[in-house]
């Protein structure tokens, strides 16, 4: 019992990473009909703004330390961070460590201009060609902004620790009435697994009860009837695809704890982000997140030792499996609309 | 089916062979001076061309560029520039700084990729297109048993880089292959006393593996070495090579009764592995009475920047580190560190070294021809390139030498400081049969000059 409740709350996490990719890729096919290979890069930058925070916040002065030696030898060069002096050395120290969740504030602009950048310089031109071109162009500049990432920061993943405060696990097990030292869960995969759900929530609650997110369903049912009413819509659809991008970029901020961010992460994420996007339904955003959900808690069960001992191999394609059984027996997704993925 | 176009055609060998062989005396047939026969890429102009082949692009990319760093470095001093760096340390004096056997060197690149296919692709162009003579590079088991068939196939030598498997001079050893890093066994039997001292006698290791080949033979190695002194092994779980989150299988650990978790990870599994046994409190956890630990066997101080502060007081094992006090790793740390600014990784030095080990044996040899090379490499003794006196073994063209055993460091002092020597294993410690188990199955064969 215990075995499986760990897992459950395993996948939640990933399965937050997973729903707020999907989140963001559902949004942009289902306002602009681009199938966004780029999303997981956009996840990937969102995962590097947290790792540039943390270092612009750690830009240091270089002092000499006589009394001390290099590696070669010299005498050795003490770096004290900028912060640190500005601010004093507990504040300073307290900024630096807190630089992942301030970068949520930093990235908001930055993914916000990259979305608009991505779809007003690129995308708009692949609105009227065929999936297949869009598939390769949004791929291909997945590629070169991966390997942009990859020419600042090289391809070693880099650490990007939560705050100290956050930092371990605590005894889930003792808190819900279990056995102590059953259940030991990390912090912040609690703290993401909200945050994922908050996200959620906000996207769902703009959409449904805003002005604004009426006009956009409304586009998403019917943009031509939309565009007949005077409504730009295509300058909203825009703005969706911006909103798009700052969801899986703050998703790839939040993240960076949990793995250390590299510059192949997004396309790690991006097959399995489609998967889920495809069982639960293409355009459907409840789909996407239940069905992010989903995959990741079966991902985590066919993770378990006795598992794979049962079925070996079976960690890797649990999720194809479940996949080719949702689109053979219901095309349509678990969720989707009825015409989009079958005739 | 012909892989490499020769310059030679068969039976203009074989009439320069008849003729030279009238021409020489009889009685030298059988020394070193009997290989001036055709081979492959023969250098005839000033200079001689070597290949470094190392992964530029894909997860091990920041080890292959320092990697190539080493190589820059080597052909400088082999050219005579710079300081001169382990060539003044090196026991043997055969080079004299003015290239290799009065060739000034040069070198091309390939991208490894850290993919097989692109591997022996890019060493195939170097030796069909540049006429490289010789193949050095990789970060990966898996490329350099895939490059150093093709050497074989070809007939160049192939110095490895980095590739830890016991299959590189084990089941897949091939006479135009030779490796100066160490292996899984090594590893395995310089970290068992250690552990031993450290966490006792009776310990429950679980075991995560990376599900390929390097990972299967640590894991052996380990497993052999710690179950030899009395550890029992609860549990061995393959981890796909392209898992990014490890909590699904770090999370059963925890449902264990195991007390020690090894991870047979290597680059970016191995960080995030770690990190995610550290976040799961493993560390402080208490099992059996005992407080529970992690090793991590194979060690890089690249890796160990990546995991940052999770790897604080976790033993592994390591080919060689900066920190050495030995003349000649001090005499690298220096030329490295002021040329480029930071202290060069187990991975450069292995390669430099390899690059040194090549250009000594064509000198020693007195021609660049593979199989006087082989002949000069089998059963060298040499000292001065650090880790102490090394034997490149006639029977594997495995070398011999000290294995570090490193704990990662509690307070670092910078960057580089990540990782602490806690002991120099002594080559005999670490020194297994050719035959041995782990290592069967293979058969060098014979050198293959290409020609």
């Amino acid at each position: 019992m215990d075995a499986i409740l760990l897992q459950i709350l395993n996948g939640l996490d990933k399965g937050s990473a997973y729903a707020l990719i999907a989140l963001g890729l559902t949004l942009i096919f289902g306002t602009l009909g681009v199938v966004n290979f780029a999303h997981g890069a956009l996840f990937m930058i969102g995962a590097f703004c947290a790792v540039t925070l943390s270092r612009l916040l750690s830009v240091s002065f270089v002092t000499i330390d006589e009394t001390r030696k290099d590696f070669l030898g010299n005498p050795l060069k003490v770096e004290t961070p900028y912060v640190e002096a500005w601010f004093g050395p507990d504040v300073g120290a307290a900024i630096i460590d807190w630089s992942v969740p301030l970068a949520i504030l930093f990235s908001i602009p930055i993914m916000a201009l990259v979305g608009l950048f991505m779809e007003r310089g690129l995308i708009k031109h692949f609105y009227k060609r065929p999936h297949a071109d869009q598939i390769l162009v949004t791929f291909g500049l997945a590629i070169v902004l991966q390997e942009i990432i990859k020419y600042f920061y090289g391809a070693n993943p880099i650490p990007t620790p939560a705050p100290e405060a956050f930092a371990g696990s605590f005894d889930f097990g003792a808190l819900v009435g279990m056995d102590p030292n059953v259940i030991i869960y990390p912090y912040w995969r609690i703290v993401y697994f909200m945050f994922a759900a908050l996200i959620v929530g906000a996207v769902f609650a703009f959409l449904q009860f805003t002005t604004f997110g009426m006009v956009v369903r409304a586009g998403m049912a019917d943009r031509q009837t939309v565009g007949l009413l005077g409504i730009d819509i295509d300058r909203r659809f825009t703005f969706m695809f911006a909103l798009a991008a700052v969801v899986a970029g703050l998703a790839g901020v939040m993240y960076a704890p949990i793995n250390s961010p590299n510059y192949h992460m997004g396309m790690d994420f991006l097959v399995l982000s489609f998967v889920v996007v495809v069982v639960g339904g293409m355009g459907s955003l409840p789909g996407a997140v239940a069905a992010g959900f989903l995959l990741g808690i079966l991902e985590s069960f066919a993770s378990m030792a006795q598992v794979v001992a049962l079925f070996p191999g079976i960690n890797q394609i649990i999720i194809y499996l479940v996949a080719i059984v949702i689109l053979l027996t219901r095309p349509r997704g678990l969720m989707g609309r009825k015409g989009v993925m079958e005739s | 089916m012909t892989l490499i176009r020769k310059p030679f055609s068969r039976r203009s060998i074989l009439r320069a062979g008849a003729a030279g062989g009238i021409g020489l005396a009889a009685p030298t047939i059988f020394t070193s001076n009997a290989w001036s026969a055709g081979y492959l890429n023969e250098p005839t102009g000033s200079t001689v061309t070597l290949g470094f082949n190392v992964p530029q692009t894909g997860p091990y990319a920041d080890e292959g560029a320092d990697e190539l760093r080493a190589y820059q470095l080597a052909v400088e001093h082999l050219n005579g520039g710079g300081d001169g760096g382990m060539l003044n340390t090196f026991s043997s004096k055969a080079l004299k700084g003015n290239g290799i056997l009065g060739k000034k060197v040069e070198f091309v690149t390939g991208d490894t990729q850290t993919k097989s296919d692109a591997a022996r692709a890019s060493a195939k162009s170097m030796i069909e297109k540049d006429g490289a003579i010789m193949i050095t590079g990789g970060s990966s088991s898996g490329v350099a048993v895939a490059v150093q068939a093709l050497c074989q196939e070809a007939g160049v030598i192939f110095m490895a880089g980095l590739t830890h498997s016991n299959d590189t001079t084990g089941k897949d050893r091939k006479a135009n292959g030779f490796r100066h890093f160490f292996n899984s066994y090594m590893s395995g039997a310089a970290l068992a006393p250690v552990l031993k001292n450290a966490y006792g006698n009776d310990r429950k290791a679980y075991h995560l593996t990376a599900d390929y080949n390097w990972g299967y033979t640590t894991e052996q190695a380990v497993k052999e070495s710690t179950e030899a002194m009395g550890w029992e092994t609860v549990e061995t779980v393959k981890t796909p090579l392209a898992a990014t989150d490890f909590s699904a299988y770090i999370t059963p650990v925890l449902q264990s009764d195991a007390d020690v978790l090894v991870l047979n990870h290597y680059g970016g599994n191995m960080v995030n592995s770690l990190t995610n046994a550290v976040q799961f409190g493993l560390r402080d956890k208490v099992v059996n009475g005992k407080n529970f630990e992690i090793i991590v066997p194979l060690y890089s101080r690249l890796m160990a920047k990546g995991a940052g502060a999770n790897v604080k007081g976790i033993f592994g094992s390591t080919n060689w580190h900066w920190s050495l006090t030995d003349e000649g790793s001090q005499a690298f740390v220096r030329s490295f560190g002021q040329k480029y600014g930071f202290p060069p990784s187990q991975a450069a030095h292995t390669t430099y070294v390899q690059a040194l080990l090549y250009a000594d044996a064509c000198e020693r040899a007195g021609t660049f021809n593979p199989c006087a090379v082989v002949e000069a490499l089998e059963g060298f003794e040499f000292d001065g390139l650090g880790n102490g006196k090394t034997l490149y073994r006639a029977e594997d063209h495995q070398c011999f030498k000290d294995v570090l055993v490193v704990k990662g460091k509690e307070n670092p002092t910078s960057e580089f400081d990540l990782l602490e020597i806690v002991e120099v294993t002594p080559a005999e410690q670490v020194t297994y049969a050719p035959d041995h188990p782990q290592f069967a199955g293979g058969a060098l064969g014979t050198c293959n000059p290409g020609a």
